[in-house]
């Protein structure tokens, strides 16, 4: 049965914690561990979400979870899964949550070995487009023109002179199982896609945009309302891969929207209309 | 018990078959490659029921193995050199978590000068990373640190993780006549792993954690007493391999005539067996010479080595690593327990060879009263 927010489970198995009000990738980890149940066993590298849930005695998770070494969020989960299943222990879900930089940077090695085994573990990356718990350094899944305090807006440079990385595409030539895009602005597209990557054996991915408040310059009330706008003005399509067919999930219904979606958030307030032009053309730099 | 002869990759890749880990990570470097090798065989043939799991680095080798622990069973990894720098970060991280992973290195010069041959400058740079570190002389201790790792490490008092180091090329390649033990003796002597530090459904646990201020120091503490702690289970650990086996091991170090010895020579690895040769010709001479060879680097055989050693007029420590700048590790950890240490042989740099007469001459270096540094 498709999770629904009438039926999603009551239970909570992250809280407590230290997260920044309004904080995206919190709702990522909470709306995951409520989908995947008390048999998951989070697996968090160093990031914002093993920083505000893990301090001794402050431990918030209700459910059985780990930091790995910032480089070693699959290959940790690949050890877990092996020794669970070595226990015997079934219907267990080997749930990692790293950030972008734990993702696309550092850990990006392990992860590709840990989908090239195809490891039986659901690998979530919640992106918030920089390395937002040291402050707000760029990561390689910084958009184009983000300022960051690596990056800072200034005379010479504006922002981030790289563009995005696309993770998505990464995971999807290595032919893993399953792979989606998805966005805490529509959360029960991701519950739903958290739920199906459970079902399914061997390695998934899901890459969850995850606004950050005190990185990207907006106020705290509005993540849910910019992670949606993401979505709507395409520069974050929601997708799927599985099978090895690629599925777009939602049509972007506001590509116009680009600039209202930049314009909001602090991290952006010095583009040009050049600049802004140069990320709503799809073919463009993101 | 069947007698094979074999290197001292293979001896210990016997060892681990009979210790059954559940699972091994390991990525291929240099002289360790063939342990993993064994071992992948051992699990092909159904001889070993673990789950073998090919990583993409010793990074990855070591957080998977990690991984595997933290959800309760016992675990294997190899590694050698840059593959132990590499990985160095898991290092504490599973002493930290006090996760009993018993993993072997192949001692091996570590780069720059790239060099594929023996010594131990891998190892010894790592003796603060939280591990037991214990250092086989030959083949046969190899395969019985193999065994007795897991009893010292997973012990309840002990729970830290356990590297057994063999010399790269003298002992990992070096055939020898070994006594393997069979599968009902070794199934006797090493009890299955139990332990509470893990993944459990029924009580789900946060682990490896953050602690700040005040509370670092209590789980740092916590991990040295029982590295501490762990000598007494190292002895307990050999007086029942010694019922099991018939062969009965030393403790954390091993003495050869040093009771009576004047001059002793203080030596890890395979080299101590050359060294035993050389202060039994020089006794033969009518010097009073004695060799002194540390089994385990942590923990750190302290009283032992102030014991063999309290007799001694002058005592060398030879070593195969420098740390520049400073000298022999060895050397200064030594020197921190016996005032009659003065000399720092330095040999057997990137796998040179280290002769019986350039051991005789540290020797008659010690009479002669000389003192400091000597790169053999």
């Amino acid at each position: 049965m498709a999770v629904t927010a009438k039926n999603i489970s009551r239970n909570e198995f992250f809280l407590g914690h230290k997260a920044c009000a309004g904080c995206g990738a919190s709702l990522a980890v909470r709306i995951a561990l409520k989908t995947l149940g008390e048999r998951a066993v989070a697996t968090l590298p160093a990031g914002c979400m093993s920083a505000v849930g893990f301090n001794f005695p402050q431990l918030a998770f209700a459910n059985n979870a780990i930091i790995s070494t910032f480089a070693g969020t699959a290959s940790m989960m690949t050890g877990i899964a092996a020794g669970l299943r070595r226990r015997g222990e079934k219907d267990v879900a080997v749930v990692g949550f790293a950030g972008d930089g734990g993702t696309a940077d550092i850990g990006i090695q392990a992860l590709s070995g840990a989908i090239d085994r195809n490891d039986d573990i659901l690998y979530i990356c919640y992106d918030n487009e920089a390395y937002m718990n040291t402050g707000i350094q760029k990561s390689s899944l910084t958009p184009f023109g983000a300022a960051t305090t690596t990056t800072p807006a200034g005379r010479n440079i504006r922002g981030n002179p790289g563009k995005k990385k696309n993770m998505f595409a990464i995971v999807a030539a290595h032919g893993i199982p399953y792979a989606a895009t998805a966005s805490v602005g529509y959360i029960l597209d991701y519950a739903r896609k958290v739920e199906k990557a459970a079902r399914i054996r061997g390695t998934k991915y899901i890459h969850v945009l995850a606004p950050c408040p005190t990185g990207w310059g907006y106020d705290v009330a509005d993540t849910v309302e910019i992670a949606r706008e993401a979505v709507d003005c395409g520069l974050w399509p929601l997708q799927e891969f599985e099978a090895g067919e690629f599925r777009l999930n939602r049509k972007p219904g506001n590509i116009a929207g680009v600039k209202d979606y930049l314009k909001r958030q602090g991290r952006f307030r010095h583009l040009t209309d050049a600049d802004m032009e140069r990320i709503a053309k799809p073919e463009g730099d993101r | 018990m069947s007698r094979q002869f074999i290197s001292g990759n293979d001896a210990f890749a016997l060892g681990i078959l009979l210790a059954k880990p559940a699972v091994i990570s390991a990525y291929p470097i240099t002289p360790q490659t063939t342990v993993v090798e064994r071992l992948s065989e051992y699990v092909e043939s159904g001889e070993l029921d673990a789950e073998f799991i090919h990583v993409e680095s010793e990074h990855s080798a070591l957080s998977c193995a990690i991984g595997a622990s933290a959800a309760g069973v016992r675990t294997f990894t190899a590694t050698s050199s840059q593959g132990l720098l590499y990985m160095a970060e898991c290092l504490p991280y599973a002493a930290g978590g006090r996760y009993p992973i018993v993993m072997m290195n192949a001692n091996r010069a570590i780069a720059l000068p790239w060099n594929i041959y023996g010594d131990q400058s891998d190892s010894l740079s790592q003796l603060a990373c939280g591990w037991i570190q214990a250092y086989a002389e030959d083949a046969q201790e190899a395969l019985d640190f193999a065994l007795m790792s897991y009893y010292i490490a997973e012990h309840p008092q002990v729970a830290v993780p356990f590297m057994v180091n063999l010399d790269g090329f003298h002992i990992t390649h070096t055939y020898e006549i070994v006594d393997v033990p069979t599968r009902e003796q070794a199934d006797a002597f090493l009890p299955p792993y139990e332990t509470e530090n893990r993944i459990d459904f029924a009580r789900p646990k946060n682990m490896a954690f953050s602690a700040g201020p005040g509370h670092n120091k209590i789980f740092r503490r916590n991990h040295h007493k029982a590295m501490l702690r762990s000598s007494e289970v190292i002895v307990e650990c050999e007086s029942r391999f010694a019922e099991f086996f018939g062969r009965r091991y030393s403790g954390l170090v091993d003495a050869y005539k040093t009771d009576d010895a004047e001059f002793v020579l203080v030596t890890l690895g395979s080299v101590a067996g050359l060294a035993r040769d050389a202060a039994d010709e020089l006794r033969g001479q009518g010097a009073k010479a004695g060799v002194l060879r540390l089994r385990y680097m942590r923990p750190f055989p302290e009283e032992a080595i102030r014991k063999a050693l309290a007799g001694a007029k002058a005592v060398a420590v030879l070593e195969k690593d420098i740390s520049p700048g400073k000298g022999g590790a060895v050397f200064a950890e030594v020197s921190g327990v016996c005032e009659s240490v003065r000399l720092n042989a330095i040999g057997g740099l990137g796998g040179e060879d280290i002769s019986k007469e350039s051991l005789r001459s540290v020797f008659a270096m010690l009479a002669e009263g000389k003192e400091g540094e000597l790169w053999l």
